[in-house]
């Protein structure tokens, strides 16, 4: 139960706000929240909220790095790794060309990127899943890519800064490898922790089963976007379980700041400030 | 006493052992009888040795659900000499799908942790059919804190089809209760043994897996989802979940090939649920053995070395920085 539902939560799920994918192509845009149509111009200087409503549209890794950072401070680390298919997993079809097709599609290696910038001076350690990718979900190469930054963090003695976007949770494509990421990232962040290390965790929609369940659960302080889904298992399975209906605001950001499992929510275009000050706050 | 309930595969041997049965209850049996019941005994064992040999990811799984499979209960009655339970989470409540407790086991005193499925129906709904919610992975890390500040080493019994899904296992933190679990396991200063025993379901058993040991039982399976979920998804069906378990390549031999268990911990002839003494005694030297080598590691090392066991796994390659070409830039 550490994987959700990819696919099928693409498709419409009633009235309920799910996974939205990104700013689609074309001049103009959809807003699935207010249902108003928007220049995607406009959108996108918008840190990719919706102008009338809020709404916060997917944003991709890159996207997210220049709203975080200073100018040109990323340094990538561990660009060169790569995924393999450790299964010769075949579904609809095999995984390995399914790799091919979603490098393709985002112009990404994997589901993860990592290096070091600057945030209003600040440095820190920057890692970010990015949902486009398999669901962001979490397999042998984005278990490695974080763990080696959470080392790096701790030997540089920087505060690290982990933004979640995975509702693929532990990837399963790659069996019982992506389950052991969670506990591989989850000791690096033991040490990293006994160290004195300061971890902000950003969860952005959808975080969502063993990505939930490990990383990005563990930061000191905790922030969420507004109304992203976050949580273990997938509200389908969920409800397939309970057989009741769920709350309206069943596993989002607001559910979890009410059941005491997130410190903020904070709106994306001030996550740089807000991130800058809880830094200061605790002196790194 | 053979088990009541048959799985398909089985039924050959049920047919067979039925036949013997009627042959060792005649009065009175001749000499050509007694040579009969003798081969009849032989053919048995060849025959359940060449069907469980054989068994593919999906009937490992039916084996692992076995109704008669024994639980975290049955061991406890029959591994250890003592077993003084520890209750509650000190936060929301007693989970029953999680049990903790001191255990004697041998000459070994430890805490043992362990998932139970149960096997009533009133049991059965106790535990969730073995699915913790997060107060029951909240005691098991309280009561492993606990064990690792008295040196008390740690054995934990994994057996879940995965953490309870629900609407108060999601507002009581189900995500944050585990990975803490994992946090934490990965730097409790004493030794730990986990053992998957049954179903070992992804986070729900992850939780209670962080181990310096982990083994398997021969036909228990250990996976980032279950069978029905992953068909579920990727095969838009659950009634692909055949499919689903071969793909995930979760039996222990494939985990043992992934080098993510140390050892196979061998079943009975014809599977645990034949004879759960046997399977116990199995168990035990197997933990008797192994919290002995792990006794004599300084702690320092014993905690590098559980660090290393988690840091290494992973199937990736490094190339030189190629990107692929974007076919448009996402925004
Ligand atoms: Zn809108």
């Amino acid at each position: 139960m550490s994987q959700v539902d990819t696919e099928q939560q693409l498709e419409p799920d009633g009235d309920r706000p799910r996974i939205k994918r990104g700013v689609p192509e074309g001049l103009w845009i959809h807003c699935e929240s207010c249902k108003a149509t928007v220049f995607k111009k406009q959108v996108e200087k918008n840190h990719s909220l919706c102008p009338e409503c809020g709404h916060h549209f997917y944003v991709s890794a890159h996207g997210r790095i220049e709203q975080l950072l200073d100018e040109d401070s990323f340094e990538e680390w561990f660009d060169n790794l790569m995924p393999l298919d450790p299964l010769g997993f075949v579904d609809s079809k095999p995984y390995k060309d399914r790799l091919v097709a979603e490098q393709r599609k985002t112009g990404m290696n994997e589901a993860c990127i990592v290096g070091r910038g600057y945030m209003r001076g600040r440095p820190l350690v920057l890692g970010l899943t990015d949902s486009a990718f398999i669901m962001g979900s979490m397999g042998s190469v984005v278990g490695e890519k974080l763990t080696r930054a959470i080392e790096k963090a701790t030997e540089l003695q920087l505060p690290l800064v982990i933004v979640s976007g995975s509702g693929g949770g532990a990837r399963m494509h790659e069996g019982i490898l992506s389950l052991m990421q969670m506990g591989k990232v989850s000791a690096a962040l033991a040490r990293y922790h006994k160290a004195g290390g300061l971890f902000i965790s950003v969860l952005t929609n959808p975080t969502m089963g063993g990505v939930a369940a490990s990383f990005a659960s563990l930061g000191d302080i905790i922030i969420a976007e507004p109304h992203a889904l976050i949580g273990f298992a997938g509200p389908r399975v969920v409800k397939a379980t309970v057989k009741i209906e769920l709350p309206d605001d069943f596993q989002t950001s607001e559910f979890l700041l009410k059941h005491g499992f997130v410190d903020r929510i904070v709106k994306r275009p001030e996550l740089r400030a807000e991130i800058s000050k809880l830094i200061d706050y605790c002196g790194k | 006493m053979a088990p009541q309930f048959q799985l398909p595969f089985e039924r050959p041997i049920f047919e067979l052992e039925d036949q013997l049965s009627k042959l060792e209850s005649q009065a009175n049996p001749s000499t050509a009888l007694l040579d009969s019941i003798r081969n009849m005994r032989v053919e048995i064992a060849r025959l359940k040795r060449e069907i469980f040999d054989r068994i593919d990811a999906w009937d490992t799984v039916k084996v692992a659900r076995h109704p008669e499979r024994p639980q975290t209960k049955d061991y406890i009655e029959l591994l250890c000499e003592e077993f003084v339970e520890l209750h509650g989470d000190r936060a929301f409540g007693d989970d029953r799908a999680l049990l903790t407790g001191f255990a004697q086991l041998g000459d070994q005193k430890v805490l043992l942790v362990g998932q139970q499925k149960g096997r009533t129906l009133k049991e059965r709904n106790e535990c969730f059919y073995g699915c913790a919610h997060p107060e029951g992975y909240r005691k098991a890390l309280l009561k492993m804190e606990m064990a690792a500040k008295y040196n008390l080493p740690i054995v934990c019994l994994i057996d879940t089809p995965g953490a309870y899904p629900g609407i108060g296992a999601e507002e009581r933190g189900q995500a944050y209760t585990i990975a803490l679990n994992l946090r934490e396991m990965s730097q409790l200063r004493t030794p730990i043994i986990s053992v998957v025993i049954g179903e070992g379901g992804s986070g729900g058993a992850l939780g209670i897996g962080i181990g310096d040991v982990v083994a398997m039982l021969q036909f228990a399976y250990y996976s980032v989802i279950s069978p029905e979920g992953c068909a579920g998804i990727l095969w838009k069906h659950v009634k692909f979940a055949d499919k689903a378990a071969r793909a995930l390549k979760f039996t222990s031999g494939e985990l043992l090939k992934q080098t993510v268990i140390d050892e196979i911990i061998p079943e009975p002839l014809g599977g645990a649920h034949r004879d759960h003494r046997a399977m116990a005694a199995t168990l035990k030297a197997f933990l008797l053995k192994h919290l002995k080598a792990l006794s004599s590691l300084p702690k320092d090392e014993l905690l590098e070395r559980r660090y290393q066991k988690f840091r290494k796994l992973g199937v990736y390659t490094e190339t030189a920085a190629v990107q692929p070409a974007p076919q448009s830039v996402p925004a």
